[in-house]
């Protein structure tokens, strides 16, 4: 039931959509469903190994909005320097993967280092990193470079044989995420840290290590996913990025990772993301319901995982 | 005797899923009476117990009470008929205070509030009768192992039970504790109460208990007054074979051994105080002492596992420095936990992750070879007999011997060349446990070195080569060949011989 019931959720999904919408199945749609998918679903995969090791990180929605906030400024200050071409995206791609490590460093440091609780920290950086866009924008929104923009655009819009930059990136992270978990030496740490820390650290597991490395990978794949973000609107502002967290965490508690850790899967956690966006997708293609209950009705199919998970359990 | 049948189980089956652990057992408690119900690892016993409590339902078969037969739909019936069963795993909540714990569920109240006061009492009271010294305020979490097992045994004689089940309760208990129980379990005898426990150390059944039943493979083989039998004829009817030469015979170490580990000025703050002892290959050398001597804490420090200063460390001859427990496995250093539940073992997760964990490096650099894990499961379960109804149980529901023998195998998988053992047969039956210890004397054998650390006097005695006695976290002295003997140890770790004006004072 486990295993079975995000699929089975999936397909009903898939099946509502395609009776409601005959442009449901097009191209067209589910290249739009996946790409928008793309980067909660990049960030989704990174919160499945803090998960799974017994971590929690609520920053990274105010971390993604932080990080597409120093790009867009660093690309538009160095672009008298550099003028437009590869080499000022490139530094803008840097810019980011620099930042997403050095803000999961900083939460793993205050996490395992000094040994505050992870929801604390992480509350406190999502607060700091949202208030910092927020002044780099001085309220206001900080906008890419127009010619910088039409360039840069293509990363979110192009891609292989009709299928988009930001669905071909979510693939490989996926694929990695799921070797790394399910068949690495690294997965198994992380569910031994997350299942117990005193047994994992009595089986000579570095507790600590696993658990930085846990947000480090988080930070990166953020900053993954904002590369792929800022070509989309070419701006940032304060409501950038606003409640990425949450998505991310459903996600990955819908894909059947249990939220207290010890056991996660990343194919699951793409279950879920997919099961988010379809909701909302079908909301927006259809009148059947209001477009403004989507979290109602994403909070209804949260719990019902739970519960689902539970009963799975029970059984077990 | 006049003894009138309480509760008994008539035909009783048990399955989880498509194995059956019990196949049609009969079990019958009398009043006024001890029955000791004994078996090997994973033979039913603990799932008996819970049976006759209401903790699971049987799959098959009667429950009689008071000679009708009735139905636990849940622990609450079995608690409403007076039957009270302290688990083999704690089962205390561990922020909770030891007053808040024994009377969880039941709280004195006056009018709306708690009446914390009589609370407090009271658990001063049942404590008393354990002769047990701790404050009803602590939290339970801060106690020691003996110390919880007193709360639960506290907790039970709180409830005036007519039926009282424990399952091993004496397993983390030192001597006198066992002592201070057996006492208690007399006068709840002659209160008229029925007591059914569970132990394997047959002494202690021989002791206390009037009858036996005896388990095997989930059924009953044998049952009967304990005055019948001897020590040895019980352990002969659990294991099907014979199991009176427990211990394996010593060889001796060979004057020309070389030394395995020197250790120098060991200190664990807190716990233990310059402590030094050499290790020979081919040597068990037992580490004896009181429960809080800092055996444990010593041996932990050595291996990494809490923060420790060494003014000196060898390994074969090689001087080095060990800052955690990777550089403790790198250099054929390995240590095997007390407690297998808290620290040994990830009881939500399968036998082949845990028997892995410690030495995936082993299994494949980056990737794990899942079919070399396989493999390495399949020979652990031969090599350590390890009964699990299926391969892919959860650990935490093998029983708790079957539990100790999957932590021995996890911890053989490092391959150490000096390993440390703790506690090594906590739990075990009497069979496995002679097979345990086959297994270390050949160990030994192989040209390996063995620390093992044990509560448990026969078997510091019947193993080692050389005895290291800890007393408030210093060598209180070393025993030799002959010389180990319980008396020696005693005074040692008591402080007797040692320093006779300690003695007088
Ligand atoms: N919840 C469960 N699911 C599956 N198997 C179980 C479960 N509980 C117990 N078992 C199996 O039932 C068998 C009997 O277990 P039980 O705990 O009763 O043994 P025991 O006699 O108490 O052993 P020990 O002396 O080691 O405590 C074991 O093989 C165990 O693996
Ligand atoms: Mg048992």
């Amino acid at each position: 039931m486990s295993v079975l019931g995000p699929i089975l959720a999936l397909v009903i999904l898939i099946v509502i959509g395609a009776a409601l919408n005959g442009n449901f199945l097009s191209a067209g749609n589910i290249n739009n469903v996946l790409s928008r998918s793309a980067f909660i679903g990049i960030i989704a995969v990174g919160m499945t190994f803090v998960i799974t090791a017994g971590g929690l990180d609520l920053s990274v929605g105010s971390m993604a909005a932080f990080i597409a906030g120093m790009m867009i400024l660093v690309m538009n200050a160095a672009l008298p320097t550099l003028g437009v071409g590869i080499p000022i995206i490139l530094l803008g791609m840097l810019v980011a993967l620099i930042a997403g490590i050095a803000a999961g460093m900083l939460n793993g440091f205050l996490i395992t280092t000094l040994g505050i609780e992870a929801f604390i920290v992480t509350l406190g950086t999502m607060g700091i990193y949202r208030s910092l866009v927020t002044w780099l924008a001085n309220g206001g929104t900080l906008s890419l470079d127009f010619d910088l923009r039409t360039f840069y655009r293509p990363v979110y819009f192009d891609g292989i044989l009709g299928v988009s930059w930001p669905i071909i990136v979510f693939a490989v992270v996926v694929i990695l995420g799921e070797i790394l978990m399910s068949r690495a030496r690294f997965g198994r740490h992380c569910a031994a840290t997350g299942s117990n820390e005193h047994v994992a650290h009595y089986s000579s597991v570095n507790v600590g290590r696993t658990r930085m490395l846990t947000y480090i990978m988080l930070g990166l794949l953020v900053g993954v996913a904002t590369i792929m973000y800022v070509p989309r609107l070419g701006s940032a502002s304060a409501s950038t990025g606003v409640l990425w967290e949450l998505e991310a965490i459903a996600a990955v508690i819908i894909g059947g990772t249990v939220l207290k850790g010890g056991f996660g899967r990343v194919w699951g956690t793409v279950i879920g993301v997919l099961i988010l966006s379809l909701i909302d997708n079908i909301l927006n293609l259809t009148d059947l319901v209001s477009p403004y209950l989507n979290g109602a009705i994403q909070g209804v199919i949260i719990v019902l995982a739970v519960i689902l998970q539970r009963e799975a359990k029970a059984k077990g | 005797m006049t003894a009138a049948p309480i509760l008994a189980l008539r035909g009783v089956h048990k399955s989880f899923g498509p194995v059956e652990v019990l196949s049609g057992i009969d079990v019958t408690l009398l009043s006024g009476e001890v029955l000791a119900l004994i078996g090997e690892n994973g033979a039913g016993k603990s799932t008996t117990m819970k049976i006759l409590a209401g903790y699971q339902p049987a799959t098959a078969g009667r429950i009689m009470l008071d000679g009708k037969e009735v139905r636990f739909d849940s622990l609450h019936d079995g608690e409403a008929a007076g039957i009270v069963l302290i688990h083999q795993e704690f089962n205390l909540a561990e922020q909770l205070t030891v007053e808040q714990n024994i009377f969880l569920g039941r709280e004195l109240r006056r009018g709306l509030l708690l009446d914390k006061w009589r609370m407090r009492d009271l658990t001063q009271q049942y404590l008393g009768r354990l002769k047990c010294r701790i404050d009803p305020d602590t939290p339970v979490s801060r106690l020691s192992n003996s110390d919880k097992q007193m709360v639960e045994i506290a907790k039970a004689l709180s409830r005036d039970a007519r039926v009282l089940i424990m399952d091993e309760p004496t397993a983390v208990l030192t001597g006198s504790e066992v002592e201070v129980l057996f006492e208690q379990v007399r006068a709840l005898r002659a209160a008229g109460t029925a007591i059914l426990f569970t132990s394997h150390k047959l002494g202690e059944v021989a002791a206390i208990a009037d009858r036996v039943t005896i388990m095997r493979d989930g059924a009953v083989v044998r049952s009967d007054m304990v005055a019948a039998m001897t020590e040895d004829d019980m352990a002969t009817a659990m294991v099907g074979r014979d199991v009176s030469a427990l211990y394996p015979p010593k060889p001796g170490v060979a004057h020309d051994a070389r030394i395995a580990l020197q250790v120098q000025g060991l200190t664990v703050p807190g716990h233990a105080q310059d402590i030094n002892f050499t290790l020979h290959q081919g040597e068990i050398l037992g580490i004896a002492g009181l429960i809080g001597s800092g055996r444990t804490e010593a041996m932990e420090g050595l291996c990494g596992l809490r923060p420790a200063t060494i003014s000196a460390l060898q390994i074969e001859g090689q001087p080095l420095a060990i800052r955690n427990t990777a550089d403790a496995l790198n250099n054929g250093l390995c240590y095997m936990t007390e407690d297998r539940k808290l620290r040994g073992l990830l009881l939500d997760k399968g036998m082949r992750v845990n028997l892995t964990l410690q030495a995936l490096a082993r299994f494949g650099r980056i990737l794990i070879d899942r079919r070399a894990e396989d493999a390495a499961l399949a020979q652990a379960v031969k090599d350590f007999d390890i009964r699990a109804g299926s391969a892919d149980v959860l650990v935490g529901n093998l029983s708790g011997g079957n539990q100790q023998k999957l932590l021995l195998a996890k911890i053989m998988q490092s391959e150490p060349r000096i390993l440390i053992v703790d506690e090594p047969t906590r739990g075990i039956d009497i069979g496995t446990k002679q097979q345990i210890y086959t297994f270390l004397r050949a160990l030994a054998a192989s040209g390996k070195a063995i620390i093992v650390v044990s509560s448990e006097m026969q078997e510091i005695i019947g193993l080692s080569d050389r005895v290291l006695v800890m007393r408030q976290g210093r060598i209180a002295g070393t025993l030799d060949g002959d010389a180990i003997t319980e008396d020696a140890i005693v005074r040692c770790a008591m402080g007797v011989g040692a320093d006779p004006d300690e003695r007088a004072a």
